[in-house]
């Protein structure tokens, strides 16, 4: 489903982020990255939908060789993943429906057919009830599981999370580490970074570890 | 196609709720459009309506043939009349010339004392065709006539405003394109602020799979219906001021006996601007968005 093999990313001004990153993951799986911060985690997430390219090296999606895609074929890739963001990327300046919807009218789904995509997703992480809420009047976690929400309401093959639970307590974690286990269970492929060592410990999932832009153990 | 009818019907209606939303730099915005494209639009009025005039006065192409004092009416009487290009020809005898010019205010005088008659008979001919340049090959025909002293093309003053017309009208296209310039760079700037404003939100949509036809299309309605609205002002600043014009324009025709006012623009040229206006907003937005996409 997802393949790197031999990926390096050097950002402008010299600084390396990656080296020699090789793994991949079947469809199905679910796996952490994890490390300290700086040590590459969220490059190595930025590089799966393409906001990133790899100086060398291949990054296979689907298929497809992410890092020699065009400008323009991007968008439709993006759409096949579902994405949570470190800093979750949510609009406040409109309900927590229409945050959710917003994936489906770039897509451009009938909106019958959307508004029921929309409730569902909502219902998945326990947020029916505040549809018509603001995001800013939701908690750390519910913005979150919000976040999450958007991300699968395409219904991707792939969900890519980064630091999902970062500044979340215990129990948010866990919910939504449970969210992420269902959806695991329904075939989704999950690649998720956390710095979280307890969390994952209590999963026992595949883990790649970075240290200083390289994978330990590759 | 049913869905990209839809994302354009959203993408409209999100534009028109921003352009509600900020309704006072909205309008502020059209002013600036509108009195932009008022200065070229009036300026075309006027001259559409000087030209009007123009014709008007035109409609009676006079020429004047004066005979040699040894020519007779006869001998040239049945020419002018077979001729297809002249509508009439009306002979003037040199005694009734003299009449006419003795009638004349201030000129009784001057002719009483003169010992006889200097004036020759003449022909005052109305030709069909009103242009200058079929007044002139008449004209030249007529002076290869045995008998014919001199030919006088009354309207020659019309070919001057002919001409006074012709720089109008280039100073006009200059102007013109000015101020679309202006309007495009008024436009282009108010999309930047736009865009300025939505950048996370455009962000946001491109994370999540939007193409740039997507991120564009809301902002492009928006400058057509700027541009389109600052049409509309436009029409309505040329429409006031027609009608102010119009009051004194009225009071001096009425001393010349005529009933001559200015007239507002035809539809086509209505249709004209506000196409050209929401095209200028359209041109506008698409190179701001375009830049900011790069």
């Amino acid at each position: 489903m997802i393949s790197f093999s031999a990926v390096a990313k050097r950002y402008p001004g010299g600084e390396e982020a990656l080296r020699g990153i090789s793994f991949s993951l079947q469809a199905g799986e679910f796996a952490f990255v994890t490390g300290h911060s700086g040590a590459g985690k969220s490059t190595l997430l930025k590089l799966i939908p393409a906001i990133e390219r790899p100086t060398s090296g291949s990054v296979i999606v689907n298929g497809q060789n992410v890092g020699a895609l065009k400008r323009s074929a991007v968008p439709y890739l993006r759409r096949n993943l579902g994405l949570v963001f470190q800093d979750q990327k949510l609009l406040y300046d409109r309900t927590v429906y229409d945050n959710v919807m917003l994936p489906l009218a770039i897509g451009g789904q009938p909106p019958r057919e959307a508004a029921k995509r929309v409730r569902a997703a909502l219902d998945k992480v326990g947020l029916l009830a505040r549809e018509r809420a603001n995001p800013i009047q939701l908690s750390g976690g519910e913005q979150q599981r919000l976040a999450i929400a958007r991300a699968v309401v395409n219904r991707p093959a792939v969900l890519v999370a980064d630091e999902p639970t970062a500044n979340l307590d215990a129990e948010s974690a866990g919910r939504i580490l449970d969210i992420f286990v269902s959806f695991h269970q329904v075939g989704v492929t999950l690649l998720v970074a956390t710095h979280d060592q307890g969390l994952i410990e209590r999963y026992g999932k595949r883990v790649l570890r970075l240290a200083a832009g390289r994978l330990e153990g590759a | 196609m049913i869905a990209w009818l839809r994302q354009h019907r959203e993408a409209f209606a999100r534009a028109f709720g921003k352009l509600m939303q900020q309704r006072g730099a909205s309008l502020l915005n059209a002013l600036v459009i509108g009195v932009a494209l008022s200065l070229p639009a009036g300026g075309y009025a006027l001259l559409a309506n000087l030209q009007g005039a123009a014709q008007r006065f035109t409609v009676e192409p006079q020429l004047s043939v004066f005979l040699r004092q040894e020519a007779r009416r006869a001998d040239l009487e049945p020419r002018l009349k077979a001729d297809a290009r002249i509508a009439q020809a009306r002979f003037v005898s040199r005694d009734e010339a003299l009449r006419e010019l003795r009638q004349a205010e201030g000129l009784a005088e001057v002719v009483a004392a003169l010992e006889r008659n200097p004036l020759p008979d003449a022909f005052v001919l109305r030709a069909r065709e009103p242009s200058a340049a079929a007044l002139e090959s008449l004209a030249a025909d007529l002076r290869t006539l045995p008998g014919v002293a001199r030919v006088q093309v009354d309207s020659a003053w019309a070919q001057r405003l002919g001409a006074l017309a012709r720089i109008g009208r280039l100073a006009l296209a200059f102007l013109a394109a000015l101020l679309a310039t202006g309007l495009i760079a008024v436009t282009f700037n108010t999309i930047r602020l736009q865009i300025l404003t939505l950048r996370e939100e455009i962000e946001v949509s491109q994370l999540l799979g939007a193409t740039d036809a997507f991120v564009r299309r809301p902002f492009l309605y928006l400058g057509v219906l700027q541009g389109l609205a600052g049409g509309a002002l436009g029409l309505a600043v040329l429409w006031a001021g027609i009608a102010t014009l119009n009051r004194p324009v009225r009071e001096l025709a009425q001393t010349y006996g005529s009933d001559f006012h200015l007239a507002f623009l035809p539809m086509p040229e209505t249709a004209v601007l506000l196409g050209a206006a929401a095209l200028l907003g359209w041109l506008g937005a698409l190179l701001s968005v375009s830049k900011y996409l790069r």
